[in-house]
């Protein structure tokens, strides 16, 4: 206990490292959401049999944007992204920059899971709403995204967590955060004090995203 | 009132065509309800989505009131919705939402203020035996009681017509009739024209004042209740009425000729058999028989058996004279009449089999 704080590096560097971890996830959790639920909304719905089909569009969409980009691995994608970093925020470092390409990187991956929760739900409700008279945004906002709220509350975790994980990669190539600081004393000064807090942050964040992801989520289901 | 006229609903499967629905017509005239028999695959789901304007039908016409359905406009496909209210088969009401949110979904498509909403749910609700349930969701209601909530939802944009599709089959019996009951309730008190699809042969016995049978995408038998049940060759007759497979009793009569007979209204109310009994001094046996109170009318269909060395033809003939549909059938094979249209007699699977 004593070794954790009078180790020099965690009294001086921990906390900013805290706060640009935090910065990452919740910057990119924002962006995430904000582009990834529209996203999926617009999968689903443009899939052919959906609401308004566009198979075209849907088929490039899909494949081109969604697949592509899911398939390159999140270290490469972090780091071809750079030049589109300082390109938006002015510089490639900090966690504003590491943003940029944590948020590509998720969108995608959240978008697919927002495509599967809408597909959940059940057929009879959207024909229901239709019958009564409902626009297709009416569908959409008052029939697909409440009926689907607590999955897209689990499927938003999820994607959370798989940011903390992320926020962490970001961190070598100057992202900051936590990542940075267990591989620069952790890793490279063998450090195992500085090592152990941060996996110790880390699974403590992912706990607390999950479980309060979770309980969210139960609190909106009424089924 | 709803009149459908020759509605065709053609399907493409690649290069295969799929005739649904083959020039299906029909008519329901206000405060009455109409059911809808048939087997799955005779196109009673086609013929609701046609209805509902969720699938265009190919030709033909639905005609509510006298607006044309069929014919209006993509743009104008919403306002014609809001003629028909739905009753679906599992409620299929939102989870998210409440009893009292549910029944008020119509009403906020149209943007009708807040404080009309609530006193138009409570209506409603206080309309289908609701009351005190408005803040229940879903999952803490009974499957009588969703479909209580179903039907408030479908009748808040004060509609013409309520399609109901098979909205028993999910439930027990004794709920089956309540829900029935309230359907007949609503359609006297609010004036509605009823179409009722149903497999349920029971649903048309209890509430359905016509009738049509659904096969192969055409109506094949249809008229109103009473009219079709006196037929004693028509199939809604025989599912009306239906008569258990049964043996000729043996000893007490030498084998003689099988008689079905069906009786109806005025000549229900005649002792028949022992008419004809002291009128040929002859004695005769029940096989089997079904009495039953159908559109407001006493029906019978019976099966006996005569002594031997009967002369059958002058006993049809005396029955027909009294208003009384009689035939002989073949004594060594009397099958069971389909007590419903789910269970298949070969003559029906033959009848209703695949769409082609």
């Amino acid at each position: 206990m004593n070794e954790i704080f009078s180790n020099p590096v965690l009294a001086k560097a921990l906390p900013e490292a805290i706060v640009e971890t935090l910065q990452m996830v919740g910057i990119s959790a924002f962006f995430t959401v904000l582009v990834g639920l529209p996203l999926g909304v617009f999968l689903h719905v443009s899939a052919p049999g959906g609401l308004r089909p566009m198979p075209v569009v849907n088929r490039i969409v899909s494949d081109i944007v969604v697949n592509i980009t899911r398939s390159i691995p999140f270290a490469i994608l972090m780091v071809a992204l750079i030049p589109l970093a300082r390109l938006l925020v002015g510089t490639s470092l900090g966690p504003v920059a590491a943003s940029v390409s944590l948020s590509i990187g998720t969108i995608p991956f959240f978008a697919r899971l927002v495509e599967a929760c809408l597909r959940d739900v059940h057929h009879g409700k959207i024909d229901a709403a239709q019958v009564m008279g409902s626009t297709r945004m009416q569908v959409i906002n008052k029939v697909m995204l409440p009926e689907s709220l607590p999955a897209l509350v689990a499927a938003a975790t999820t994607t959370v967590v798989t940011l903390v994980g992320y926020s962490a990669m970001a961190g070598l190539v100057g992202g900051g955060g936590l990542g940075k600081l267990a591989y620069n004393y952790g890793f490279q000064r063998f450090d195992v004090t500085v090592m152990i807090v941060t996996i110790v942050l880390i699974i403590v964040l992912v706990q607390v995203i999950q479980l309060t992801g979770e309980w969210i989520s139960r609190s909106l289901d009424h089924r | 009132m709803i009149t459908v006229t020759d509605l065709r609903k053609v399907y493409r499967q690649g290069k295969k065509e799929v005739v649904a629905l083959d020039g299906v017509s029909l008519s329901v005239p206000k405060g009455s309800i109409h059911g809808i028999i048939g087997h799955s695959g005779a196109g009673k789901s086609t013929l609701v989505r046609c209805l509902t304007l969720l699938d265009r039908p190919t030709s033909g016409s639905v005609n509510i009131d006298g607006t044309e359905l069929s014919s209006v406009r993509d743009s104008e496909i919403r306002a014609a919705r809001r003629r028909i209210g739905m009753v679906f088969q599992h409620a299929n009401l939102m989870d998210s939402r409440t009893a009292a949110g549910n029944v008020a979904h119509p009403l906020e498509l149209v943007k009708t203020p807040k404080d009309q909403i609530r006193a138009r749910v409570a209506e409603l609700l206080k309309l289908v035996g609701l009351e005190g349930f408005e803040n229940a969701y879903p999952s803490q209601l009974s499957g009588g009681q969703r479909q209580r909530v179903g039907i408030a939802r479908a009748l808040a944009s004060d509609p013409d017509v309520l399609l109901c599709d098979e909205p028993t089959s999910a439930l027990d019996p004794a709920t089956t009739d309540e829900i029935l009951d309230l359907i007949q309730d609503l359609t006297r008190r609010l004036q509605l024209t009823v179409l009722i699809i149903t497999h349920e042969m029971h649903v048309v016995k209890r509430v359905c004042g016509s009738v049509s049978l659904l096969a192969k995408g055409r109506v094949v038998e249809a008229g109103e209740l009473a009219d079709v049940a006196a037929e004693l060759d028509s199939k809604l007759a025989r599912a009306l009425l239906p008569l258990p497979a049964s043996e000729p009793i043996k000893g007490a009569l030498q084998a003689g000729p099988v008689l079905e007979i069906l009786f109806s209204g005025e000549s229900a109310k005649e002792p028949v058999l022992t008419s004809v009994a002291r009128h040929f001094d002859i004695d005769l046996n029940v096989l089997a028989g079904s009495v039953e109170t159908l559109g407001g009318q006493q029906f019978g269909h019976l099966r006996v058996q005569l002594a031997e060395n009967v002369d059958y033809d002058s006993v049809v003939g005396y029955l027909r004279d009294r208003g009384i549909s009689a035939k002989v059938v073949d004594a060594a094979v009397v099958p069971s009449d389909p007590s419903d249209f789910a269970s298949e007699t070969p003559d029906f699977a033959a009848e209703t089999g695949d769409l082609k």
